[in-house]
């Protein structure tokens, strides 16, 4: 299927959830309410017309105002690809985790939630997968400020 | 008529500072420890071209049968922390190469938010190497300043 029909397809069948549709961006994208996530998600992979078998990859990006989740689908009975992205509020970044769809996700989840900081419920272990467990904060927001100490050094120099 | 001339050819005189500093510059034997792109040249000088065995370097897999850990790569703070556990872990006297400007100052990953800027933060250094990475020419280089270091110490009475 073409990224429009698979964007048609979904918003017959969750037209409450559907929120956007890009269809000029390289891979087009739709964007979905969170807590359709779920649904939409088991849909994708299920449903024998799209058969989304595989998540290709998970990515959080910091939007500003809102984190946004990007799903990156692929589907190797049909050999066709879709785009979903999720946004959540940045004061409250829950968004239900995936990771019970596509047990992949388990890994790129943890990673989101290291990095950027989104809470991904109903994940089995979220935890930071790359920094230490003890770090404060999450590196890839755009308001992050880098540490000068971590676990007692003093990470500064004269050239600072 | 002196002691020395006495003796025949076969037998050498000298101080038990230099025969104990002899063997020990002569059998450095290095902790297998690379962190990034350093530890592929750390490989190369190990290896059969650059061949340290020939000076006695070999290396070894555990911190405690180590005079001499190379630092050889990007240090993340995460790292950091466990290095330090090394280096502690390793008998006495010990050395410690600095290898490429990762390791002497953060390098090129300086300004990331999870980079130790320079191992010297956390354990004393003997030797830097600049260079990113550094040959292993260099490498081979800077472990002779470590022997000839070694050659200047007093190790049976400090």
């Amino acid at each position: 299927m073409t990224p429009e029909e698979i964007h048609s397809l979904l918003a017959e069948t969750f037209p409450d959830d559907v929120l956007a549709w890009d269809p000029s961006a390289k891979d087009p994208f739709v964007v979905i309410r969170p807590d359709g996530t779920p649904g939409v998600m088991r849909f994708l992979k299920e449903d024998p017309r799209t058969a989304f078998d595989f998540l290709d990859n998970l990515s959080g990006v910091d939007l500003g105002e809102r984190l946004c989740v990007v799903y990156h689908l692929f589907s190797f009975a049909h050999r066709h690809r879709f785009v979903v992205k999720v946004e959540a509020r940045r004061d409250d970044p829950r968004v239900p985790t995936a990771a019970l769809i596509w047990r992949g996700a388990r890994w790129f989840e943890r990673e989101a939630y290291d990095l950027i900081g989104i809470q991904f419920v109903g994940h089995p272990d979220l935890r930071r997968i790359m920094l230490p467990d003890d770090w404060e904060g999450h590196p890839l927001r755009k308001d992050y400020v880098y540490p000068t100490h971590y676990a007692g050094i003093d990470n500064r120099r004269e050239y600072d | 008529m002196s002691l020395y001339r006495s003796m025949p050819d076969t037998v050498l005189t000298t101080t038990v500072d230099k025969l104990l500093n002899w063997s020990r510059l002569s059998s450095l034997w290095y902790l297998l420890f690379g962190l990034a792109c350093c530890a592929i040249e750390l490989m190369q000088t190990g290896g059969p071209r650059a061949d340290l065995d020939r000076f006695g370097s070999v290396p070894r897999a555990t911190p405690r049968q180590s005079d001499l850990i190379i630092i050889a790569g990007t240090i993340t703070l995460k790292m950091a922390t466990r290095i330090k556990l090394l280096y502690e872990q390793m008998p006495y006297p010990k050395y410690v190469i600095s290898m490429g400007s990762c390791s002497n100052s953060g390098g090129l990953f300086s300004y990331a938010y999870s980079v130790l800027r320079g191992i010297d933060k956390m354990i004393p250094v003997d030797v830097y190497i600049p260079g990113c990475p550094p040959r292993p020419e260099a490498l081979t280089e800077s472990l002779l300043a470590i022997q000839e270091q070694i050659k200047k110490e007093k190790f049976l009475v400090r």
